[in-house]
């Protein structure tokens, strides 16, 4: 028997199946690959980007491997050369040094140059005045609040659609990890720090988001929906909140601190300060210089828990 | 009487099936062995022949077996995650349960399974490989496997006895701090690496010195076996790398028992530094772990391809710079944890630039089997299944390492998918083709041939149905360490077509188990010592090696020795030179590492409950064992000549 005739062909047609799932998955089950952001489309370019270089490696050592272990094979009357001696050729291995060197200088341009833009706001949309949104992390839901709305949500989020979104993120629980595919990449919200994400997205939609970091036992329940909007419909919404839902209050933030799920909720207003208190009260006092950017939360009044 | 039973039901993991299972199973095969040590009179044969020996090559096959054994151990955990996991909001397993099973699954397979299967080869082969009757510390080696030993036993006791851990092998504050991690779990987590930890630092230190001043006379560095030059690369790594865990485990114990705030933000202290130690241990460790397979992948591609290796030099750089880059990469695994871009940018191209060196080796491994004959023997296959799927491993690792990118890949299947494959096939397979190659050296005989072709498309066909859709459920937004996931969001068959996978894997395991035991019985037995046409000088002895490896030290005069010592032979006119024997310096048996360890047990099981009046005495044990050893003059001694002279006619070598 001989196996590797057989296995060769299949990895191959592994990799291949591999690879149109990865560059052609053309549904919304794939958020990843359709993003509907700039932020996504940028890191999907970039999974696209690196795909190719990989693969400028990875296809020719499988056919290389399929090729020699067919010619070389140990058979009578094989009539491949056969030199047990030869052990090194430095033009070859300076072939096989080089060309990874090159590659990877490639794509390390491309990944520095992303890393540090995708700190920004999407360029397209600079002059757009961004909404801020400050996420917490709690034992297991996700609180929402919107600082210049004055409304709070849980497990759900609506965003204008061509807006850039600058989420604040923190933990008042173990640290997990803000996610939402079809916008964009992930970041920690972790206890006592303020976190910043950018996401935008550009399309009305509903999408799915959630915790990508384990956080104990209701974590696979922090699954929560957001909403993009054209901006009427956005501030309709917020109105709607204003007028119709509850306040939410300091006790109201304590039970929602408490272990458990939670359905979607929203509120009309929440405690001044929540998202600074509860950073701070987490440990954010001893990283004050990590918060030059949240000038007067000093004088907020503290919440006592 | 009812404080008993208070104590009882909270000692005692009590409430689930699966657990009493667990609980009468243990107990039937405590009982079944004891049974059969007694009724055969093994018990004086168990302890002079295994509990207290020094010799590498008993250690190794003790490792191999703890290896194995945790192998199942961690596969029965794999099997019942995918079943939960199978089809959308299962009821097989409880959060609790899934949370805990996915904890111990990684810690076994990292620290339990892969780890001991290494040093399995490093002890079945380093010493044989360069000449050496032992490793440098044969004493040391036997604390070393013990400790390991009582380690995995504390981890596996916790299933039974006080809860697992459940925080994630990975084990991040404050998650794992008091008041969201209560209770003995996740201290068991901690006290079993510590103590398992020192076993593997002491190895570490131990192949370096014996590779470093062991090796035969003519052995030049620049003339070792690359399997002995990766267990370098290794051993050096370890000792940098080791450390670091240590001391995060040990603050983290402090934090947890002495209440310090040495990773809780309230207290003044940085879960950061926790995740920052862990990983500077944790990244070199992958490559701690992948390093041996790829000498091994060296050994076998150049016997099987009756070729020498292919540049040589290269692969020995390409494993060192493996080694010193390994150290600069582990912010990879936090780049969403708000570094700097200037940080994260360094640590990508850091990353990426560990493909280089490997991506060498690759290309070595094929022109050592060009222009060769090949044949597709069991250690020659897995060598082959191992370069495609290491490749596509090592592709998307390329790509997870693109740190904008990996906001979308961090903790999702992309990334599950991704260290699965380099761990099972880099290490795993890596592993089986030493296993499969050695096993002759090991044991006297071969494996079987067919159960072994079966064993190998079945593990390799369930790889890729495993683990080739979980790369797309991570395109799908589903993450890993959620116990249960909903239909909406189309992750259900994908899951199914996993599960499969996992169980085909599992019965390749199964089929494995059988083959080793089919072929106690049934195995082609290897009378020559040299079944494979070996190059290198374990195959110039008996196999299994005799207790002494080498009646009289090798002269070596080239890399492959011992295919040179075998063309010299058949020249015609060769003259066998007379073999002069010494009598042989040899270590003595010691029942000291196995009581120490059973002390780091018992203080261990103590400090898990917070039970000082147990955990002193373990101390005080521990101490005990470490004065007696040192008051020990009377530690080796001769193998006289006539001995030899007679075990060596015996094996037909006079």
């Amino acid at each position: 028997m001989k196996p590797s005739r057989f296995k060769k062909p299949f990895s191959i047609a592994a990799l291949l199946a591999g690879l149109t799932v990865l560059l052609s998955g053309c549904s919304d089950q794939y958020p990843v690959l359709n993003p509907v952001g700039p932020v996504g489309q940028e890191e999907l370019h970039l999974i696209k980007l690196s795909t190719v270089l990989v693969a400028i490696v990875i296809i020719p050592v499988l056919i290389l491997l399929a090729i020699i272990v067919y010619r070389y094979r140990d058979k009578k009357g094989n009539t491949a050369p056969y030199q047990p001696n030869w052990d090194h050729s430095t033009k070859l291995e300076y072939l096989w040094w080089g060309i990874p060197i090159v590659i990877i200088a490639i794509l390390g341009t491309f990944t520095a140059k992303s890393t540090f833009s995708l700190t920004k706001p999407p360029v397209e949309s600079a002059d757009i005045k961004p909404l801020v949104i400050q996420v917490t992390s709690l034992d297991w839901k996700w609180v929402f609040t919107y600082p210049d709305q004055k409304i709070a949500t849980v497990n759900y989020a609506e965003i204008p659609a061509g807006v850039p979104v600058q989420f604040q993120l923190t933990a008042d629980s173990p640290m997990n990890s803000f996610w939402i595919p079809a916008l964009g990449g992930q970041e920690y919200a972790m206890p006592g720090m303020d976190m910043r994400l950018w996401l935008q997205a550009d399309k009305i939609g509903t999408f799915d988001g959630n915790g990508a970091n384990f956080t104990g036992e209701g974590f696979a329940h922090m699954d929560f929906k957001v909403v993009s909007k054209s901006e009427a419909d956005f501030n309709a919404w917020v109105s709607d909140v204003k007028k119709n839902s509850p306040a939410l209050t300091v006790d109201g933030y304590n039970k929602l601190t408490e272990k458990g799920t939670a359905e979607p909720q929203t509120f009309s207003s929440y405690p001044e300060g929540l998202y600074e208190n509860t950073v701070d009260k987490n440990g954010g006092m001893y990283m004050k210089h990590d918060m030059s950017n949240m000038s007067g939360m000093e004088n907020m009044p503290s919440m006592a828990k | 009487m009812d404080s008993i039973k208070q104590f009882a039901s909270t000692f005692f993991v009590t409430g689930d099936p699966m657990i009493y299972g667990a609980d009468v199973s243990i107990v039937l095969v405590s009982v079944a062995i004891l049974f059969y040590l007694t009724k055969f009179k093994k018990w004086g044969w168990l302890w002079r022949e295994w509990l207290t020996t020094v010799d590498h090559k008993k250690i190794g096959i003790m490792y191999l077996i703890a290896a194995l054994l945790m192998l199942f151990r961690g596969g029965v955990d794999a099997i019942l995650m995918r079943i939960q996991l199978a089809a959308p909001n299962m009821k097989f397993l409880e959060s609790q349960h899934y949370n805990e099973i996915f904890t111990t699954h990684g810690t076994i397979m990292i620290l339990f399974m892969a780890m001991p299967l290494i040093f399995a080869m490093f002890n079945i082969v380093v010493p044989l490989q360069i000449g050496a009757r032992d490793v440098a510390f044969p004493f040391l080696n036997a604390v070393s496997f013990w400790l390991f030993f009582m380690g995995a036993m504390l981890l596996n006791l916790s299933f039974v006895i006080g809860g697992s851990p459940d925080s994630g092998w990975t084990s991040y504050p404050p998650l794992s701090e008091l008041g969201f991690s209560n209770g003995p779990g996740e201290n068991y987590y901690l006290l079993s690496i510590l103590i398992s930890g020192i076993g593997s630092t002491a190895t570490g230190i131990n192949f370096l010195v014996t590779i470093l001043k062991m090796r035969a006379p003519g052995m030049k560095l620049m003339k070792t076996p690359m399997f002995s030059w990766s267990v370098l690369a290794t051993c050096i790594m370890i000792l940098y790398a080791f450390p670091a865990l240590t001391v995060a485990l040990i603050l983290l114990f402090i934090d947890r028992i002495g209440g310090a705030h040495f990773f809780t933000l309230t207290g003044g202290g940085n879960p950061m530094m926790f995740i920052n130690l862990f990983w500077i241990w944790g990244h070199p460790e992958v490559y701690i772990v992948i390093l041996p397979a790829f000498g091994i992948f060296s050994e076998v591609v150049s016997t099987f391809s009756k070729k020498r290796l292919f540049g040589y030099t290269s692969m020995v750089l390409a494993l060192v710079s493996i080694s010193i880059i390994g150290f600069f990469t582990w912010v990879h695994h936090f780049f969403t944890m708000g570094a700097g871009a200037d940080v994260n940018a360094f640590f990508a191209i850091a990353t990426m630039a560990v493909a280089i060196p490997t991506g060498v080796k690759v290309f070595n491994w094929l022109f050592t089997m060009f222009r060769g004959r090949i044949s597709l023997t069991q250690p020659m296959l897995w060598t082959l299944a191992f370069i495609p799927c290491f490749a596509i491993g090592g592709a998307t690792g390329v790509m997870l390492s693109v740190a904008p990118a990996d906001y979308q890949y961090h903790n999702s299947y992309f990334l599950i998918a991704h260290f699965h494959q380099v761990l099972i096939g880099g290490v795993v397979f890596g592993m089986f083709a030493g296993l499969y190659y050695w096993w002759p050296k090991m044991f006297g005989f071969k494996l079987n041939d067919r159960l072994g072709k079966w064993s190998f498309w079945l593990w390799n066909i369930g790889f890729y149905v495993c683990f080739m859709p979980q790369y797309a459920l991570g395109f799908m937004g589903m993450t890993r360490r959620i116990y249960v996931y909903g239909w909406d969001r189309g992750w259900a068959p994908l899951n199914m077509v996993s599960t499969i996978g996992a169980f085909l894997m599992g019965i390749g395991f199964i089929v494995m188990v059988w083959q080793i035991i089919y072929s106690i019985k049934h195995g082609e037995r290897d009378t020559t010592g040299d079944p494979w046409g070996g190059r290198t000088l374990e195959w110039s002895i008996p196999s299994p090696a005799p207790l002494y490896n080498f009646a009289e030290i090798p002269v070596v005069k080239s890399r492959d020795a011992w295919f040179e010592m075998k063309e010299e032979m058949a020249q015609p006119g060769y003259q066998k030179k007379p073999v002069h024997i010494e009598p042989i310096h040899m270590p003595k048996n010691s029942g000291i590492p196995f009581f120490m360890a059973v002390f780091f047990f018992i203080g261990g099981f103590g400090a898990v409950f917070e039970w000082y009046w147990m955990a002193i005495p373990g101390l005080i044990g521990i101490f005990a064992c470490l004065f007696a050893r040192s008051f020990q003059y009377d530690t080796d001694y001769y193998i006289p000549v006539e001995e030899v002279e007679a075990t060596e006619s015996a094996l037909g070598r006079l």
